[in-house]
Order: C-alpha cells, then sequence, then structure tokens
C-alpha cells in the first residue's frame, strides 16, 4: 500500500508521543479502539480549567501507519484549541489532511472518537459530565 | 559488510528465478520455440524433447515416474484440477472431501464451491502447534468420502503435516489423498510413494523458476487416478490439461528441481542455520516475541513471530527496506488477521503483530544480522508508542480489559 507523505512524516516523527498523569484533575484520557480489531489509541489532553484551552497532548498509539499519523496529527490539531472548537473536528477533515484511503478512514474515526473520550472523561472529573450529573 | 537493501526475505510468496534455471530456459524463447504438440517437425521435436527432460527431472524430485506429470499453469490450477477433477470423476462414489482449516485458500475456497454442488466438506481443525491430527483423518472418513486433501507444509507459519501417516490411512480405507505439496517441494525430502500420495500440487516459482508454470502428479498405478478435465482442447497432457505447453517455464521448472534435488540436503542445513541465527536474535534482543507453529515440524527455511504490542502493518512501514509479510488484518485484503493463526488458537491482537520471514537461497549471514538490528530498533520504537507496551509494564492485563470504541480512560 502507497503511504501518502504526510502518513509518512507523521509515522517517522510522531509529534507529541508520550503520557500524562492520569490522575491529575486537568488531564483528560481517551483510550479507544481493542487489540483485536489492531487498533488502539490513547489520547491525554491538559486542559486549562479557566479558559478550557488544551493546553498540552499527548498520545500513544497500537496501529498501523495511518492509526498513527492520524493520532499524531489529532494532538497537533487539538493543542491550543478550546475543548469547545476541539470536539468540533471531524473525522473527515484528518482523512482530508492525510490524504487516507477508504480502507484507512476508521483510523480517522478512531482519531476522532479518542479526541471526544479524552474530552469526556476531563467533563466527567470535572463533574459537568452529562452521565455524572 | 554493508549489505545491499532492500533485502528479500519474503521466499513463501516467491523465489527469485536461480540464474541456472533462467540460463537453461533462455534458448527456449526463441530458439527452439516449437510447439512440443507438433509432432512433424524439428522444432516440435526439439520441444517435446525438452518437455520431456524435465518432466523426468520433476518426477524424480518427488519420486514418481515422468509419465504422472501433468503440467499447469501454477499450483491454484493444480489444486483445483486435483479436488475438482477427482470430486467430479468419483461422483458416483460419493460426495464427501476431508481437508483442514489451515490450508491455502486454492483449496479452502474450490471445497466452498463444491459444496455448492452438492458435496459435503469436513475441515479438520488443527492443534496448538498447527498440525492435523492423523486420527481425527480417520475418523472422519465415510463410505462416501472419496478424497482427502491435506497440504504438506503451511506458506505462512511453515508447519509440516504428518503427510506419511495420513498417506498410510488414506491407503488402507482406500481415499484418494491430495497433496499441496508448494512450500514443501524441493525444500524438505517429498516421496509420493513412501507417503502414499495420489495427487501433488506443485509449482515452480517457489523453488527459485519461474512464474507461471506448476503441475500435477496424478498416481498411475495403485491406484490408478483419473481426473475429469476442467479445460477442454486439444487433450493435451493425458486429456487432463488442454493447452500449449509453457515451453521455457517447464524447462526453467524441471532445471529448478534438478537444482534442488542435488542441492537439498546443504541447502536444508545452510536455511536452518539462518532461520536459527534469526530466530535466537530475535529472541535475545527483544522480549514478549512469541514463535507461532511447531518449530519441530517446520520448514527449513521459515520462520512466523508475533512482536506483541506492535501492529504488524505499522511494523512494515518502519522495516521498508526489509520485504517480509505480516498476518496483520490490515495488510490482507481481507481485513481480518490470518485464518491461519486464527486456526491455531492465536489470539486476535498477537495475529495483528505477527511477521513472516521466509529465508531463501540467496540470502546470506550479513543480511540476517541486519534484519535482527532493524528489527529490534522498529519494534523498539513501535514500543515506546504502544499504549499496550506501557500499560503492560504497569501490569495491567490486557485481555481483561473491557474493550470498545466509546471507552475511556482507566
Amino acid at each position: 500500500m502507497a503511504y501518502s507523505d504526510k502518513v509518512i512524516d507523521h509515522y517517522n516523527n510522531p509529534r507529541n508521543v508520550g503520557s500524562l498523569p492520569k490522575e491529575d484533575p486537568n488531564v483528560g484520557t481517551g483510550l479507544v479502539g481493542a487489540p483485536e480489531c489492531g487498533d488502539v489509541m490513547k489520547l491525554q489532553m491538559k486542559i486549562n480549567p479557566a479558559t478550557h484551552i488544551i493546553e498540552e497532548a499527548k498520545f500513544k498509539t497500537f496501529g498501523c501507519g495511518s492509526a498513527i499519523a492520524s493520532s499524531s496529527l489529532a494532538t497537533e490539531w487539538v493543542k491550543g484549541k478550546t475543548v469547545e472548537e476541539a470536539l468540533a473536528i471531524k473525522n473527515t477533515e484528518i482523512v482530508k489532511e492525510l490524504s487516507l484511503p477508504p480502507v484507512k478512514i476508521h483510523c480517522s474515526v478512531l482519531a476522532e472518537d479518542a479526541i471526544k473520550a479524552a474530552i469526556g472523561d476531563w467533563k466527567k472529573k470535572r463533574g459537568d459530565s452529562p452521565e455524572a450529573k | 559488510m554493508a549489505v545491499k537493501t532492500p533485502i528479500y526475505m519474503d521466499n513463501h510468496a516467491t523465489t527469485p528465478v536461480d540464474p541456472r534455471v533462467l540460463g537453461a530456459m533462455l534458448p527456449f524463447f526463441n530458439q527452439n520455440f516449437g510447439n512440443s504438440a507438433s509432432r512433424n517437425h524439428a522444432f516440435g521435436w526439439t520441444a517435446e524433447e525438452a518437455v520431456e527432460n524435465a518432466r523426468g527431472q520433476i518426477a524424480r524430485l518427488v519420486n514418481a515416474s515422468p509419465k504422472e506429470i501433468i503440467f499447469t499453469s501454477g499450483a491454484t490450477e493444480s489444486n483445483n484440477l486435483a479436488i475438482k477433477g477427482a470430486a467430479e470423476m468419483y461422483r458416483e462414489k460419493g460426495n464427501h472431501i476431508i481437508t483442514q482449516v489451515t490450508e491455502h485458500k486454492a483449496v479452502l475456497d474450490t471445497c466452498k464451491r463444491l459444496e455448492k454442488y452438492g458435496y459435503e466438506v469436513t475441515y479438520l481443525p488443527v492443534g496448538k502447534d498447527g498440525r492435523v491430527d492423523p486420527e481425527e483423518v480417520r475418523k472422519a472418513i465415510t463410505p462416501k468420502t472419496i478424497l482427502i486433501s491435506i497440504m504438506y507444509a503451511n506458506n505462512e507459519i511453515g508447519v509440516v503435516q504428518p503427510i506419511a501417516e495420513i498417506g498410510k490411512i488414506a491407503k488402507e480405507k482406500g481415499v484418494l489423498l491430495h497433496v499441496d505439496g508448494v512450500q514443501a517441494i524441493g525444500k524438505i525430502p517429498v516421496d509420493v510413494q513412501a507417503d502414499n500420495i495420489d495427487l501433488l500440487s506443485m509449482t515452480a516459482h517457489k523453488i527459485y523458476g519461474p512464474k507461471g508454470v506448476g503441475a500435477l502428479y496424478v498416481r498411475r498405478r495403485n491406484p490408478r487416478v483419473q481426473l475429469s478435465s476442467i479445460l477442454d482442447g486439444g487433450g493435451h497432457e493425458r486429456g487432463m490439461r488442454s493447452g500449449t505447453l509453457n515451453v521455457p517455464g517447464i524447462v526453467g521448472f524441471g532445471k529448478a528441481c534438478e537444482i534442488c534435488q542435488n542441492e537439498m540436503a546443504a541447502e536444508s542445513a545452510r536455511m536452518i542455520a539462518l532461520r536459527e541465527r534469526l530466530r535466537k536474535g530475535l529472541e535475545s534482543k527483544l522480549d514478549e516475541v512469541y514463535i507461532n507453529g511447531s518449530m519441530e515440524h517446520h520448514l527449513p527455511n521459515n520462520l512466523n513471530m508475533s512482536f506483541a504490542f506492535v501492529e504488524g502493518e505499522s511494523l512494515l512501514m518502519g522495516i521498508n527496506d526489509i520485504a517480509v509479510s505480516s498476518g496483520s488484518a490490515c495488510t490482507s485484503a481481507t481485513l481480518e488477521p490470518s485464518y491461519v493463526l486464527k486456526a491455531l488458537g492465536v489470539g486476535e491482537d498477537l495475529a495483528h503483530t505477527s511477521i513472516r520471514f521466509g529465508l531463501g537461497r540467496f540470502n546470506t549471514e550479513e543480511e540476517v544480522d541486519y534484519v535482527v538490528n532493524r528489527m529490534y530498533e522498529v519494534v523498539s520504537r513501535l514500543r515506546e508508542l504502544s499504549p499496550l507496551y506501557e500499560m503492560a509494564k504497569e501490569g495491567v492485563d490486557i485481555s481483561k480489559m473491557q474493550w470498545g470504541t466509546a471507552a475511556s480512560g482507566h
């Protein structure tokens, strides 16, 4: 399979690899996918409680090159955005940016899910998520 | 010493043509280009002589007689001809076929098609070692059984099946035995007499011969096996396979068999040494690596290993100067992880992390060492990127976690 230059670049030089302390009340952690499906993404964000700006983002991904690139790109995009802006990121934008072929669209869906899961976790910690009420 | 990249280590997929094979083939493209079926001029005679010489070379490799070798376009056709041809020919005797789950798709899908036409197929399971139990074969035989089809050696995991034992049972019960011998011939001794094989599929391009030419051994004595043909036409190859013979390909196939036969002992020892160097190198440098399939009953040139917590396609992307294969779903057309590994009971999580190394005649120790080092670099790098590796190191039992796309952390 031929990969786009952007996928190769993210694969060779993944941005923001690592972990943030998951007990930190200002850190949201999203863990999506499943090992049996061949994709697991962990996306973490440190969010300023006052401004709701995502100050830091880190990821670790088990998956193909496109999954690694999608999550790496997601960390780049969410950094500096507010929570509301990050929630507006659509998987189709990731597909376009990375020129993902149709069989790899699920990688972008997973990245969008990871963003939402991380923010959901942060909201839950703050006690303002719907399910916490 | 610097090694030349890319390195080819995918010799179960195909092999380069040996220069000696190519040399034997070349005159048959434009000098001795005759049709071996032309009976009335020298061009035809020369071609026919070359074809018959090759038939002998191929027959000798598997202890058959030359008349028992039918040329085809490759192993897919040989498997189709053996199974469909026997099924149709012996339809009045019965409609039951026995095979097993790790067969190549050319066997499995042929059997599936026959099921649509009213045949019944038993797909025997394999053990954790990848082998079928001969006693299970015996138990599966019914008065309606006309054919048993079991491969000699598997193309993904290199596991060798107990063909001699199965052959004995088939003979005793009077059921024909077809063997897909593609990965085995030329690499380990295959003897159609000793193993009681009635039909044996072979191909040239896995043994340093050209693509597009294969053969089917069809037993002529004890019992005399008959097959219905798939292709109708000029009645070539004792009426079993019509079509003008691929003379240069056949000449190359014959030469490839001759070389394999003459050099098998030495080559097999060299392959085992390289394979063990690769296995020990990887096992000494990396933790959490698992061999798939029995190493006791194994092809000399195969190693199938899972590198836990690292997805196969991303691993292949990292070692892009090395040609190997993966059992990961992402590398298959179906987006399913390897059905062979699944049949062994390898978890899907580990199936996604598997790599198949297929060593060959032209691989060197330097190349093996290079591959070990590159694998170490890339696996280590990707494990640093892997949330699963991090969790495993923290002591989390990944198999007991609740996974789902909507799941959030911890």
